[in-house]
């Protein structure tokens, strides 16, 4: 028999029939089998609980790849008000990088969402198998002579040993997903920490590695569109000059021809 | 039989409902082995389907052990191309 349902029904069945060779007395095997299932359960809690936490992590990225959008909009508006077209465009150019990003986490958040139910489904499941097995245990002990008992506990075991195998299989498809959307949320966490979405206008007008990155990362022509768009309503320098105070409104900033 | 679907349920369907169940299969099987992904979803989709409404859900409190375990639904044409090979997951 080949294929992942043989092989995972054959590994309960010998674990199970592994713990009943074991077992002298069919009441303490019994009794053994409980506590181990309700040790397995606080781990599918803890599985969980792990989705839930890689969730809360890409949703405080969210929230920071957010709030870095909004001040690299401003940046290039006032970047573009006081003619520095380079400045604006780089700014835009990141804030790019950050929407596209934050596309992304959206969709991570909502599969680990979608995975933190199917586990909590097969929480409850298991749950009720366990409780089940509780039940017909007692009912096993005083009933069956040790023999017969022997047939009836194996019985239980795979039932609920399966289960627990299904819960195990779901945990490790959800752990799979999260280690990684794990390592695309720490590159994220490099480009913040790189200072890729902070302050703009701590930027020399040298290029360093990120700038040469972001410009292969972010498409060119929604940036060229954005800040041509955001000209008009900022009315650059040659227009209504909103930044008179340097005393030579009358020569405009001449579209900086820097196209790379 | 019994038969689960791994992360839903656990299935009793009648036993002369294993030949079709078998036909279902090597159809997955074939389209795997065939290299046939655009074909992968619609045939595994069909014997979970099969399952699914032919087969009586087993209550949460009744213990047994399945004949077969199904993969997830979500299994992916990747995946199967390690599951569903040779016999395939029912055995004969």
């Amino acid at each position: 028999m080949a294929g992942l349902g043989g092989r995972m029904s054959t590994v309960v069945k010998a674990k199970v029939s592994k713990l009943l060779d074991r077992a002298e007395d069919p009441a303490e095997t019994l009794d053994y089998s409980y506590q181990k299932q309700v040790e397995q359960l606080q781990n599918v809690k803890k599985g969980i609980a792990d989705v839930v936490t890689a969730k809360k992590r890409l949703q405080m990225q969210e929230t920071s790849l957010q709030q870095s959008v909004v001040k690299l909009d401003t940046q290039a508006r006032q970047a573009l008000s006081s003619g520095q077209e380079d400045l604006a465009r780089t700014a835009l150019e990141r804030k790019n990088v950050a929407q596209t990003e934050l596309q992304g986490l959206d969709t991570q958040v909502a599969e680990l969402e979608e995975q933190q139910q199917k586990l909590t489904d097969s929480e409850q499941k298991l749950r009720a198998k366990i409780e089940a097995f509780r039940t017909k245990k007692e009912v096993i002990k005083a009933q069956y002579s040790a023999a017969e008992a022997q047939v009836r506990i194996s019985e239980a075991a795979t039932g609920v040993g399966e289960q627990m195998a299904d819960v195990g299989l779901a945990m490790q498809r959800a752990v799979d997903k999260t280690e990684n959307m794990k390592a695309r949320a720490d590159a994220v966490s490099e480009l913040e920490a790189a200072g890729t979405f902070n302050d703009i206008t701590a930027l020399g007008s040298g290029e360093d590695d990120i700038d040469r990155q972001l410009k292969q990362l972010s498409s060119k022509s929604a940036v060229d569109d954005e800040l041509e768009k955001m000209k008009g309503e900022v009315g650059a320098p040659a227009g209504a000059g909103q930044l008179p105070a340097q005393g030579e409104s009358s020569e405009p900033a001449p579209p900086a021809g820097g196209q790379s | 039989m019994i038969a689960r679907i791994s992360g839903e349920e656990q299935y009793e369907l009648p036993d002369e409902d294993a030949s079709r169940l078998n036909e279902l299969e090597s159809a997955v099987v074939a389209v795997v082995e065939g290299g046939r992904e655009a074909e992968f979803d619609s045939s595994y989709g069909a014997l979970l389907d099969f399952v699914r409404s032919n087969g009586r859900v087993v209550p949460d409190d009744e213990l047994q052990g399945s004949d077969v375990i199904l993969p997830p639904a979500d299994l992916t044409f990747q995946e199967a191309g390690r599951e569903f090979t040779g016999e395939g997951l029912i055995p004969d």
